[in-house]
């Protein structure tokens, strides 16, 4: 029992550890932020590699998503007669909800688990400490961009795929089962409310984007670095990225949508 | 914002300050002092009270075998590692006491070459040398395209400028590494072990370098080694170190005529002799023969 209790108190104080670590180079990255200013192209080459390459895979979940809302929500809908509001709902739902968090789960196995991994494997050929003698400071150098872009990005993957979904969603409700074009549409424009919908989701998006790239840049930086300790770094940012999502989901829904 | 004034004046003080004091030290004079320096790894001891000198102008060697600490005391003269005790001082400047944007000023006049190279690998060969030039001068394009391959040729590697550092062999990471290190011409060249992999003909080719190199510009060079006859060649200064301590120290011919039995050892490469060539473990019967 003892034995238990030492470790118990030993993980709560790993634990405290390494939220502490985590901020520490919070708080370092975003001192890095202000120089980037004066580089763009730093940021650019990043947004491309977080954000661009990531389009393909979000585009294709964002049509199945929608399609699959489009076919749920019919059968739903049409039970009490009220198919036409098919298009409100499926756009409700993924700008809302599945947009945002959808992408950032799919921005976590995509984009963060190969940030862990880049900056682990960084670490672990020394290319930190070359650095450091080089007299540039790797954290601001290597993370402070790729943050500004994981910021970046998500929003915007968010905003694509909510799009993608809401075409997905048309073409199995209109296109397939027969709504009404017109229906679907104005249905949509006239439930969506820009403050209470697009702007709580722009929200969401972006305090997941930065939940997600702060702990795969932190992962990455804290990890062993061996190989061993890099492929576990990366699983770490994959399951916490997805929990952290998750559970401040309810949270900001919670405090959003309170009547 | 006074104050804010002052503390940003003070700090470029103490960099005018590091410029004057590496400008002002004359050749033979002490660049780097090591006083009595205590390291720890966990419970292992790899420093305990060495003393060490690096001159200006001088090629100072470190030898020692394999895991006694030779890279660890390249990263405590970098500020990369604290000591546990003991003072390091360069130009003056002890190198732990410095605030982080003074030691990265000294740092721009250091190069290391690491014993892994340390390139970087989303860069190809010329960026990788560029890289420091990049990052601290505002030198235009074509002045750095210059320097990179005048770098490059000086380790035989202009021909490699366009490859990735995952397509060189382990020698040619090392001297592209090496041209990095000199890009900025620092007053003080770490080696970590720069002849390792590298085939007799560039093995000359280098050895003759750093020495050129170190006579040529008014440098300062360290060189980690294990080679004692191709280090002995080139170095002014032999430093053996070993259990944490100095074992031995002097010219080459001190060391090479040296009838201390540890210094024989190490420099003719017998088995045996006061050097242990295994890592600290319990008796290899009693090992083998007990079950865990
Ligand atoms: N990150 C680390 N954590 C713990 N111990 C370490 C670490 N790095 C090195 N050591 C230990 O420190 C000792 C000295 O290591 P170091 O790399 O300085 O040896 P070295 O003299 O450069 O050896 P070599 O000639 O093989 O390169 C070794 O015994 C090693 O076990
Ligand atoms: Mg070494």
């Amino acid at each position: 029992m003892p034995r238990q209790l030492a470790q118990l108190g030993q993980t709560g104080l790993n634990s405290l550890g390494k939220l502490g670590r985590s901020l520490l180079v919070l708080i370092a990255i975003t001192g890095g932020v202000p120089a980037l200013l004066f580089r763009p192209k730093l940021i650019i080459r990043q947004l491309y590699i977080v954000g661009v390459l990531s389009v393909v895979i979000i585009t294709v979940s964002g049509i199945f998503v929608g399609m699959v809302l489009g076919l749920q929500g019919f059968y739903v809908l049409s039970q009490f007669g009220a198919a036409e509001s098919l298009g409100m709902m499926v756009a409700a739902s993924l700008v809302r909800e599945l947009g945002p968090v959808v992408t950032a789960l799919l921005f976590a196995g995509r984009a963060g688990s190969a940030l862990t991994a880049e900056i682990g494997l960084m670490r672990a050929t020394e290319q930190f400490a070359g650095l450091e003698m080089m007299a540039v400071d790797p954290v601001r150098r290597v993370l402070s961009s790729r943050f500004v872009a994981g910021l970046m990005s998500m929003p915007i993957l968010a905003a694509i795929f909510s799009a993608v979904g809401v075409l997905g969603g048309y073409l199995v409700g209109v296109a397939l089962l027969g709504v009404d074009d017109g229906a679907f549409w104005s249905q949509m424009q006239a439930g969506i409310d820009l403050q209470r919908d697009l702007v709580n989701g722009l929200i969401k998006s972006l305090v997941f984007g930065f939940v997600c790239t702060w702990i795969a840049l932190f992962e990455g930086h804290d990890a062993i670095p061996t190989s061993e300790g890099v492929s576990r770094a990366t699983t770490r940012t994959v399951v916490h990225s997805a929990l952290a999502v998750l559970g401040l989901d309810f949270v900001l829904t919670a405090l959003m949508f309170r009547n | 914002m006074i104050k804010q004034h002052k503390l940003w004046q003070s700090k470029s003080e103490v960099k005018a300050q590091i410029t004057d004091r590496l400008a002002a030290i004359l050749p033979g004079e002490i660049l780097v002092n090591i006083k009595d320096l205590c390291f720890k790894r966990g419970s292992r001891v790899i420093f305990d009270k060495a003393n060490l000198v690096i001159r200006r102008g001088q090629v100072t060697a470190i030898m020692g075998p394999s895991g006694t600490g030779k890279t660890t005391l390249l990263k405590l003269i970098g500020g990369q590692l604290q000591p546990d005790s003991g003072s390091i001082e360069v130009a003056g400047f002890n190198v732990h006491q410095l605030s982080h944007s003074n030691l990265y000023f000294l740092r721009t006049r250091m190069g290391m070459l690491f014993q892994s190279g340390a390139l970087l690998t989303d860069l190809n060969v010329f960026e990788n040398v560029a890289y420091p030039l990049r990052e601290h001068t505002k030198l235009p394009e074509s002045m750095i395209r210059k320097l990179v391959l005048i770098k490059l040729e000086a380790v035989g590697l202009r021909g490699a400028k366009d490859l990735q550092p995952s397509e060189l062999s382990g020698g040619m990471a090392r001297r592209v590494a090496m041209a990095r290190a000199m890009a900025l011409d620092p007053t003080l060249i770490l080696y970590d072990e720069p002849f390792t992999g590298q085939d007799p003909i560039s093995m000359g080719v280098l050895m003759q370098m750093i020495r050129k190199l170190n006579d040529a510009s008014r440098l300062t060079s360290l060189v980690v080694s294990h080679d004692v006859q191709e280090t002995a060649a080139i170095a002014d200064q032999i430093y053996l170190i070993y259990g944490g301590k100095v074992m031995g120290q002097g010219n080459p011919k001190q060391l090479l005529d040296s009838d201390s039995p540890w210094i024989r050892q190490f420099m003719d490469g017998l088995p045996d002799g006061p050097v242990k060539f295994h890592y600290p473990a319990p008796d290899l019967q009693q090992d083998l023969f007990t079950h865990a």
